[in-house]
């Protein structure tokens, strides 16, 4: 029942490799992690979803504000890795049409 | 209406760290009763945004308090109570602004939380919130099939 937060960086692109459950102990640790990032000019974000059992709503704000930061920042966002339960909470709440999201059968990460 | 059911009764400290615990009892509790892995998945999420509204909202000025989650098992259904007795923001307020998001927004004017209430409702077959001293929501789910049974029987009279 924690997170652990995968930073690599390769020139202006970082990838972000999350593992375990976002919910509401974990996701201040998540969000620590990702604003710093978020707020670097044209920064491309990657995170990657593919180890993460659960997530909720607090997940799902962490991601909203961390996208809002992108792109105030003329950067990029994507969330790449998604099971189909994760898949599903963003459909369900419309940031699926918004955030810049591929599924795990649409390719993840090497 | 009276029926015979078992009853599960947790308390846990208002504190986001324990609302794991109520996913994994609620897991054993769903897995036990036959429910299918994507109705336990939405009874954790629904269950544990209850939760996490109880602790973030309830005791915001206070350290100590207590979460109290209520399980009653039926053998068509599982009710799921979740009630704090802290002083509450006031939840039609709450309600009211909750929603999918919806394409084409303005990506600054994004709301950054707010979806709790609403994947409790899209996620559970029933929803009822009672506001008194603190608040209570109470959240049931079907066991796959048996709600349409139900809707049949009463068609069928």
């Amino acid at each position: 029942m924690n997170i652990t937060v995968d930073v690599n960086e390769l020139n202006t692109e970082f990838i972000v490799k999350l593992k375990g459950e976002i919910d509401a102990y974990t996701a201040p640790k998540l969000r620590e992690s990702l604003f710093p990032i978020s707020e670097r000019e044209n920064v491309k974000i990657i995170i990657d979803l593919t180890e993460v059992s659960y997530m909720d709503s607090t997940g799902l704000g962490v991601f909203v504000g961390a996208f809002k930061s992108v792109r105030a920042n003329n950067g990029e966002f994507t969330l790449v890795g998604l099971s189909e339960r994760l898949r599903r909470l963003f459909d369900i709440t419309g940031l699926a049409d918004i955030i810049d999201i591929k599924s795990s059968t649409e390719g993840g990460l090497e | 209406m009276s029926q015979v059911y078992d009853y599960i009764e947790m308390k846990i400290p208002a504190k986001p760290e324990f609302i794991g615990v109520i996913r994994l009892t609620l897991s054993g509790i769903g897995s036990r009763m036959g429910f299918a892995y994507e109705e336990i998945e939405d009874l954790k999420i629904a269950t544990s945004e209850a939760c996490t509204n109880a602790v973030q909202h309830a005791y915001k000025d206070s350290e100590k308090g207590e979460v109290k989650v209520s399980f009653g098992l039926y053998p068509d259904r599982l009710e799921v109570m979740v009630s704090d007795s802290g002083k509450s923001c006031n939840f039609e307020e709450v309600r009211q602004g909750l929603g999918p998001y919806e394409n084409g927004q303005k990506v600054e004017l994004m709301r950054e939380g707010g979806l709790g209430l609403y994947l409790i409702e899209t996620l559970m077959d029933d929803v009822k919130i009672h506001q008194h001293d603190g608040v209570t929501v109470f959240m049931t789910k079907f066991l796959e099939g048996e709600q349409v049974e139900m809707d049949a029987k009463t068609v069928s009279t």
